[in-house]
């Protein structure tokens, strides 16, 4: 078991190295002068002439071969350093240590009726299964599939926002965030609709739902589909055991062989789906972020890749990598000790 | 005397024709196509695509082009900003800048299939070679390919499509390469667990036992025994590489301005989102149109594979669905 984790955590090194040499990689793609226009802020500065320039390029290193760039930039990351973001105007690791609770937030918001309405449907689906629930379901969640975030997005804000006016976007009223920003808030979590609770502060809880509502739905919307089509094949392969013909054979009811029999075992691949989902979901919802303007992972990293703020990218690429290797350790861990069946191996 | 050299290639050589020929045979002789045309959901994906083929095809007759050797570039009536509801001059209305909302929606169209095509195409391609190589050659070499494969996994995949595309700068062509680049890993996945499972199967080892060399029962006993997935996982790809590139092309880093394409339409939309005083909705068109060519098209290779996976999973093969 602890050897198991172990290889499996020998993995993290090697994707990590893996992703930078990639993206420096595509750095090289462009030319110095391309990649020294992402570091200078001030554009006056490149037009100050060839020797201004060649200052600049050695300030940055641009004219070392890859391999010393990449060396000093390992160097500079062994010791804490990601380097600094000029998209979002601060240090990479403060920048996703500011940005993930917003999407942490998102993200919890999200899972929670995609989790338990994904399973629950799948369900139902399985159990009347090619009955008219099965095709509505199937056709809602081949829909939801289809339907790009951004349309949903447009038009939820279309709707709710500028039609009925009930839901704004972005993350907070301006209000809400002068109370948050304000010295007696205390920010245990980061996440404002938690911190709003342990405050005591329900206004600030309410707006803080109110802004949560469409950038959720709109998530829940397409990653259920995902979910419940899993669950559903899943119950459906499940009810076809022989264990559960036995169940039925010695009269056990029929809700109690769907509920206790049958439920148990279909849940054992939707975990892994579910685990790997949510890992998904704080990797960032790029567009979801985007359109609604709430400030998380995903704008960040969309603000970054505009840019091409190289450092923001490596930061942010290397953390959602560890995110998902371990995201996925902890799945089959988890997996292994549910299903008595599986051998870590 | 024969030489036993030249067979061999000959042999290689036939076995790769004979790839070409013996997937569409064995699609036609597993009944496949006639399982789809009877279930309903597989029957209005075809029809959405084959709809949208029709329209692709005949776009110049739709919407004859006004500059026929720039065909996709959507023409436009001016440069004011604001969009301009539907009129019998421009029946689905004209968006920000005046693009014409029909006109681009129809060439959008072919946008779409070529994108959705060529990106799943290559991808599947490359994914197939990548995948096949590491499961026949296995030990080391299939240990490092496959790390190579999780490192570009472990890089979500918009995220890093919009790093290449801007670092490529813009255009569709820059745009279908970044798909390419982070997307074959499923299907080198897919293919390589396919074949691992495969080779061990006993019709695989009496051809072993007749002599056929390793080529030759890849290419012939195992790929064509392994594509099915790959079929499942390609129609589902298309709608959502489709999607993928719209996404792009939202976000910024796509298409050109004024290219006909359904992503950059919907960006154009997103400033007019709140419409006029006392009119909210005012601006619909911007929004609805491009977004239902989307959705519709999506959907059609959606229920296709949808249905597809349903009919070649040989868990539900055999059994009343």
């Amino acid at each position: 078991m602890i050897a198991y984790i172990i290889r499996r955590l020998f993995l993290l090194p090697i994707v990590l190295i893996g992703l930078s040499l990639l993206i420096f990689g595509m750095m090289q793609l462009l030319s110095p002068y391309d990649r020294l226009s992402t570091y200078v802020r001030d554009p006056a500065q490149l037009k100050q002439g060839p020797e201004v320039l060649k200052q600049l390029m050695d300030k940055y290193g641009l004219n070392d071969p890859i391999w010393v760039q990449y060396g000093r930039w390992l160097n500079n990351v062994i010791h804490g350093n990601l380097g600094y973001s000029e998209s979002a105007n601060m240090e990479v690791t403060k920048a996703i240590m500011r940005f993930l609770p917003a999407t942490a937030q998102l993200a919890l918001f999200a899972a929670i009726p995609v989790v338990f309405g994904g399973i629950w449907l799948g369900m139902v689906s399985a159990v009347h299964h090619n009955g008219l629930i099965d095709h509505t379901t199937r056709i809602m969640a081949l829909t939801g599939w289809s339907l790009p975030t951004f349309v949903m997005g447009l038009l939820l804000l279309m709707i709710f926002y500028g039609w009925l006016g009930w839901f704004p976007s972005g993350e907070l009223s301006n209000w809400a965030a002068r109370i948050v920003d304000s010295p007696q808030f205390v920010r245990y979590t980061g996440m404002n609709a938690i911190d709003a609770i342990l405050n005591g502060n329900l206004a600030v809880l309410g707006d803080t739902l109110r802004h949560l509502i469409l950038p959720v739905f709109t998530l829940a919307y397409v990653q259920w589909a995902l979910l419940l089509r899993v669950m559903r094949s899943s119950m459906l392969e499940t009810l076809r055991q022989d264990y559960i013909t036995t169940a039925r054979a010695k009269g056990v009811a029929e809700r109690v062989v769907i509920k206790k029999h049958a439920r148990a075992n279909a849940l054992l691949p939707v975990i892994t789906i579910a685990g790997v989902m949510v890992a998904g979901l704080l990797r960032g919802v790029v567009i979801t972020e985007t359109i609604f303007n709430y400030h998380g992972l995903g704008l960040f990293a969309v603000q970054a890749a505009q840019q091409l703020d190289f450092s923001a990218i490596i930061g942010f690429a290397l953390f959602t990598g560890m995110l998902m290797i371990l995201t996925n350790l902890i799945v089959d861990l988890l997996y292994a000790y549910i299903d008595p069946r599986v051998k870590l191996g | 005397m024969y030489n036993k050299a030249e067979t061999e290639t000959h042999g290689k050589l036939f076995s790769l024709v004979m790839w070409f020929v013996l997937i569409p045979v064995r699609i036609y002789r597993s009944k496949i196509l006639r399982k789809l045309l009877k279930n309903p959901i597989s029957v209005a994906g075809f029809a959405l695509v084959i709809f949208f083929a029709v329209i692709a095809i005949l776009a110049p007759v739709l919407a004859p082009p006004a500059r026929p050797s720039r065909p996709y570039q959507i023409p436009r009536s001016g440069y004011s900003a604001i969009p301009k509801p539907p009129s019998p001059e421009h029946p689905f209305g004209t968006t920000e800048g005046q693009y014409d909302i029909y006109y681009g929606i129809i060439w959008g169209t072919r946008t779409a299939f070529y994108v959705g095509l060529v990106v799943v195409g290559a991808a599947a391609g490359i994914g197939i070679i990548i995948g096949s190589f590491s499961a026949y050659y296995g030990g080391l070499i299939d240990e490092i390919v496959m790390r190579i494969t999780d490192i570009f996994m472990s890089f979500p995949f918009l995220v890093a499509a919009m790093v290449l595309t801007t670092i490529l700068g813009k255009g569709l062509d820059k745009v279908i390469v970044a798909l390419i680049v982070f997307g074959w890993m499923s299907y080198a996945r897919v293919i390589r667990s396919e074949i691992l499972s495969i080779r061990e199967l006993a019709y695989v080892e009496s051809a072993r036992a007749i002599g056929a060399n390793d080529a030759r029962i890849v290419l012939r006993h195992v790929l064509p025994n392994a594509i099915y997935p790959i079929l499942v996982q390609a129609s589902m790809d298309i709608g959502s590489m489709v999607l993928t590139a719209a996404a792009l092309s939202f976000l910024g880093v796509g298409a050109e301005p004024g290219y006909a394409d359904w992503g950059q339409m919907i960006s154009f939309a997103r400033n007019w989102i709140l419409g006029g005083q006392g009119n909210p909705l005012q601006y619909w068109y911007t929004v609805i149109y491009p977004g239902a060519a989307i959705l519709f098209f999506c959907l059609g290779w959606n229920l296709l594979g949808d249905a597809l996976r349903d009919v070649l999973d040989p868990r539900m093969r055999g059994r009343k669905a």
